[in-house]
């Protein structure tokens, strides 16, 4: 017994090895799928500004209002923008090639970018947007260099400038992000709508993650009582052998 | 009613040679849970198979947005979904121990020759399986995953490209190639795997089970001529790997609803993006279980070999798996199980352990990087790789002359 424990924990802690890899800094978010306030807003955001450009194409409108509590009325209302139905797929309207013409690449689709490229990344390039007059949006990233898109949310966040310092090889790193114009929302508020956000998203990219850790528990029950019983039956049979 | 049919067919018969009658040595320990544990894995990868089917649709249009049909408008599909994708990595899991075990207490020598050989076919043909399953999602690690595979029949020369061209379909991995390899994932090697699994089976219960100990049971037998150190399979061995099974789905499960990408090592962040021909991921690798004999191939670097260092490290890889399969004649050992070897066995088996373990790390590593110490990735794949072939190549040699314990007349605990 002790050795199957011993093996179990090692398994496990495999995996935990594995997820601490990656190359940013990326400052850490604190996921929490249980806070369902959190989804709520963060799915409000989402549709505002998120879908106006990018879909979440495997996702559908009422599957969300179900997991997180939102009423029909509330969706038809104030989250369905851009579909009629609520059985529909949370498709953007903007047409991919106009989306070329604009930006000069058809936006990504936002279902999965949790799982792969992690919540972290997600609360991160959020609040990494710069003003930066050598590309054609006149917004840069710092930790997804030339990015295409621009600031979506820069009146809630303020334009913020980027101030790198260049080591004597001329190597430009960056330093602190400094504020050049008043916003709406105080850093403080900004940062907690952007874990809203990313929170959302989490819950976009795997929605089976609300209940998954519910029923593992009772499995996880369920297979220990199993264990016990089957060590027993075993040891009852095995009694004559030896 | 059990009389009509044993007239008709060997029910009762079968039951008897196979289970109730099947004398099964009764030292059984740890390492003997893994051939039982493989079946049930193979029965519920199947299960899964047939329901992920359903709601499938091999088509590069299609594919991937099927998957994630499954994952959310499904009822249940996730829970399918992460039992298939985990169900392949622990079958592995569970092979390798299996395979170990053989290692370990020398099962596949003499008269288990082939049931060794017929173990070695199922290897490479689940490797096969597990190859093909992966490019079904559409991901885009499951696409240039395929496209670096498929491109290493390439290296053949005179017929490599037309080779890879008719495995493809195309000139590319495309529509042509998933719907192959859909059919070949679903139908071919399942019926394959199933068909060999029984010859597997058929071939040990003829030469019947070793055992921790390496020694002959049938030596000593009862008045009746039952075996005095061996138990029926059934009710002993049944009753026992029922505990063995739950402690497995114990494990199962937990990754099924706590961890089901496993960290990046049963589900890939790159595979959450649909295949894209104009976006390779920055590193291209397969999942764990392939990184040893990856690691392998990309170990020959020496360009000045005849045919180019690409083909050198088709033929490393193909021959490292060949070494398995010759392993019952490069085994001079008079005894079998590593509880009365001498210290040489002992030696190799850890080292080849160990180059196995660093060589599946560094499958996962890109080859330039420096991710043990002081060299690069791929000097240690080297210096493993080696290490790898000499425990086979030095085989005959070493335990020939290695001090074997005497074996004991009956078994120990």
């Amino acid at each position: 017994m002790k050795k199957t424990v011993a093996l179990l924990l090692f398994f496990y802690s495999v995996a935990g090895f594995a997820a601490g890899s990656g190359g940013l800094k990326l400052d850490h978010v604190n996921v929490d799928l249980s806070d369902t306030p959190s989804l709520q807003r963060g799915a409000r955001i989402f549709v505002n500004f998120c879908l106006s450009c990018h879909s979440a194409s495997y996702m559908r409108y009422n599957r969300m209002a179900e997991d997180l509590g939102i009423s029909d009325e509330i969706l038809r209302e104030s989250l369905m923008f851009a579909a009629d139905k609520p059985g529909e797929l949370m498709e953007s309207t903007m047409p991919v090639e106009d989306a070329k013409k604009w930006f000069g690449t058809a936006p990504p689709d936002l279902s999965l970018v949790s799982r792969s490229r992690g919540p972290d990344y997600i609360y991160t390039y959020m609040r990494s947007f710069y003003l930066d007059e050598g590309t054609p949006s006149g917004w840069n990233n710092t930790i997804f260099p030339n990015v295409a898109m621009p600031h979506a949310m820069y009146e809630w966040q303020g334009n913020q400038r980027a101030i790198f310092s260049t080591d004597s090889d001329g190597n430009k790193t960056f330093e602190r992000f400094e504020l050049v114009k008043e916003a709406e929302l105080s850093p403080e508020e900004y940062d907690d709508a952007m874990r809203d956000l990313t929170n959302f998203m989490v819950y976009l990219g795997e929605p089976a993650k609300l209940v998954r850790y519910r029923y593992g528990f009772w499995v996880m029950m369920f297979m220990l009582l199993l264990i016990g019983l089957t060590y027993f039956l075993k040891k009852e049979f095995w009694r004559d052998v030896h | 009613m059990s009389n009509w049919i044993d007239d008709r067919f060997p029910a009762t018969k079968v039951w008897e040679e196979h289970f109730s009658k099947y004398f099964a040595p009764k030292n059984f320990n740890f390492w003997y849970y893994f051939g039982g544990i493989a079946v049930v894995v193979l029965v519920l990868q199947i299960l899964t198979g047939i329901f992920l089917t359903m709601h499938y649709k091999p088509d590069a249009q299609l594919a991937f947005a099927s998957v994630e049909h499954i994952m959310r408008d499904v009822p249940g599909g996730w829970f399918i979904r992460y039992m298939h994708s985990t169900g392949a990595s622990l079958f592995f899991v569970v092979v390798y121990m299996h395979m170990f075990r053989g290692l370990l207490y020398g099962s596949f020598k003499g008269p288990r020759e082939l049931v060794w050989i017929i173990g070695m076919v199922i290897f490479v043909a689940l490797m096969a399986e597990a190859f093909m399953g992966y490019l079904l999602p559409w991901g885009n690690m499951s696409y240039w995953g395929a496209q670096v595979i498929i491109s290493l029949f390439g290296a053949i020369p005179i017929i490599g490209d037309g080779l890879s061209e008719w495995i493809r379909g195309d000139f590319v991995v495309s529509d042509a190639t998933l719907n192959r390899f859909f059919a070949f994932h679903v139908i071919l090697l399942p019926l394959l795997l199933a068909l060999l699994v029984y010859l597997h089976i058929v071939a040990l219960h003829k030469v019947g089970s070793n055992n921790p100990d390496g020694i002959d049971v049938k030596k000593h037998k009862d008045e009746n001529g039952k075996p005095l150190d061996a138990i029926p399979f059934h009710p002993y061995y049944t009753v026992k790997d029922m505990f063995g099974l739950s402690v497995f789905f114990m494990l199962f499960f937990g990754i099924v609803f706590f961890v089901p990408e496993f960290g990046g090592w049963f589900l890939e962040k790159d595979n959450f993006t649909p295949a894209n021909i104009l976006q390779t991921p920055p590193d291209i690798v397969p999942l764990w279980y392939f990184t040893p004999f990856y690691s392998i191939l990309r170990a020959v670097t020496w360009e000045w070999l005849p045919g180019g260092a690409k083909l050198w490290g088709v033929l490393a890889m193909g021959l490292s798996l060949a070494m398995l399969f010759l392993l019952p004649w490069l085994d001079r050992a008079k005894v079998r199980s590593i509880r009365y070897r001498g210290y040489m066995y002992k030696t190799a088996l850890t080292i080849f352990v160990i180059a196995f373990v660093i060589l599946g790390y560094l499958g996962t590593k890109h080859p330039a990087h420096i991710d043990l110490f002081i060299f690069e990735n791929v000097i240690w794949a080297q210096v493993c790789m080696v290490l790898y072939f000499l425990f086979f190549l030095l085989m005959p040699w070493y335990t020939s002359r290695d001090t074997s314990k005497a074996e004991p007349d009956r078994v120990t605990g």
